[in-house]
């Protein structure tokens, strides 16, 4: 957590981070290197200028995420301790999340981490599969994939053939 | 079937019971990187249920949530087709399963995705992303055991002899829901068709087509999967992680 959302300051709305703020400021869970506004994941922050009510609005990459739980507990403590206890967090499933909606400073997080970030898809609806992705360590396209399926629902298992090294493929959807 | 709560509960019980069996394999699977994809497969139809699930609590009206529906009703009150409640039984017979669903769930979610129940079209749009890959991975082992060793050309061939008269079930015809699975039986075919042909395996001709899931009149085993699926549920009502 960064160390705005982890601040105790209960500004009642004037002095803490804005609710977008501390709501983009939250990291996944699953990938503590990005932040759940980098990887697209939410949609809206909305803040009700009367009430001072947050309505935060997620999306989850694959139906069966597990860590949704735990990141909309983590929206509300950083509206929370950004002066906005009135918070709602609701979860949209349409239109349905893409590795497209990835911002590109993201992308270059998930690399520096030794996560392959996924290539554009392609065609709306249809899903690309890579063909060539480059060693998130040494930069190879000499890459084989042992397995499509890895250490989350939204990643697979590749090893590179130059440096030998495994790593973590997000899968493109 | 009759209107659109019957055909959500059909899909949500055939993933639901696809999920449970699949997540039968965890930590038993043939090697760990099949075990890691049988259980992300698993968690994939786990979320596709829970979406169902909760649909059809609404559509029905009387108060059940996503929880009420798996775990407190019996075998007779389910409705998932027949094929998703088979034992896993040799691993050629879970993969044989899992790519005839795949290649059922695939058409019948992007069908889906374009029909007139928003609620129903964003579940589809969802899913089908998620079913490509299944797909996928069940067309690449059949392959692989169709078009591998002697044992292996053998034990896939009576795989998908066990399994194939169960997939006519799937595309029962049933003109007032919201997606006629009838109309997704060609897509099925088209892609079924060549995967068979390029594994080297013979698709069965058999007249034999075991129904009544959707009913609820299952096989014996549907009862033993439920009760281990919801013994915690039941033994302690409400609990909580």
């Amino acid at each position: 957590m960064s160390a705005r959302s982890a601040s105790p300051t209960i500004a009642n709305g004037t002095g803490g981070a804005s609710a977008r703020e501390a709501a983009a400021s939250v990291v996944d869970p699953e990938i503590r290197v990005i932040t759940i506004d980098e990887l697209g994941i939410l949609r809206a922050v909305e803040e009700d200028p009367a009430s001072g009510r947050v309505t935060v609005t997620i999306t989850p990459t694959y139906t069966g995420c597990p860590a949704m739980d735990v990141i909309r507990a983590d929206i509300r403590r950083a509206l929370t301790a950004a002066g906005h206890p009135d918070a709602e967090v609701r979860t949209v499933y349409s239109p349905p999340w893409s590795t497209d909606w990835i911002s590109e400073g993201g992308r270059a997080k998930l690399a520096a981490a030794g996560i392959a970030p996924p290539a554009p898809v392609r065609t709306a609806g249809v899903v690309s599969l890579t063909l060539a992705v480059r060693c998130p360590q040494c930069g190879s396209p000499e890459t084989e994939q042992v397995s499509r399926f890895g250490s989350t629902a939204c990643k697979a298992l590749w090893r590179c053939r130059s440096c030998s090294e495994p790593f973590d493929h997000l899968k493109a959807l | 079937m009759n209107g659109p709560f019957d055909f959500t509960l059909a899909l949500a019980d055939d993933a639901l019971i696809a999920a449970q069996r699949l997540a039968e394999w965890t930590t038993r699977a043939p090697e760990m990187e099949e075990d890691i994809a049988l259980a992300n497969i698993a968690l994939d139809q786990l979320g596709a249920a829970r979406l169902l699930l909760s649909y059809a609590g609404e559509l029905e009206g009387a108060g059940r949530d996503e929880d009420a529906l798996a775990y407190l009703r019996d075998d007779r009150e389910f409705r998932n087709a027949l094929l998703v409640e088979l034992p896993n039984d040799d691993f050629a017979v879970t993969m044989a399963k899992l790519f005839f669903l795949a290649a059922y769930q695939l058409p019948l979610y992007t069908a889906l995705a374009g029909c007139a129940d928003e609620r129903l079209a964003a579940i589809g749009a969802k899913a089908r992303k998620e079913s490509t890959y299944h797909l996928d991975h069940g067309a690449l082992w059949v392959k692989r055991l169709g078009d591998g060793t002697e044992e292996s050309h053998r034990r896939m061939q009576a795989a998908v002899d066990q399994v194939w008269p169960y997939t006519h079930e799937l595309f029962a015809a049933d003109p007032a829901a919201p997606v006629d699975p009838a109309t997704v039986r060609p897509a099925f075919d088209e892609v079924v068709g060549p995967v068979l042909a390029e594994a080297t395996l013979t698709q069965p001709d058999s007249a034999w087509a075991p129904a009544g899931g959707r009913a609820g009149v299952h096989t014996e085993h549907l009862a033993y999967l439920l009760a281990e699926m919801q013994v915690l549920h039941r033994a302690h009502p409400g609990a909580k992680w």
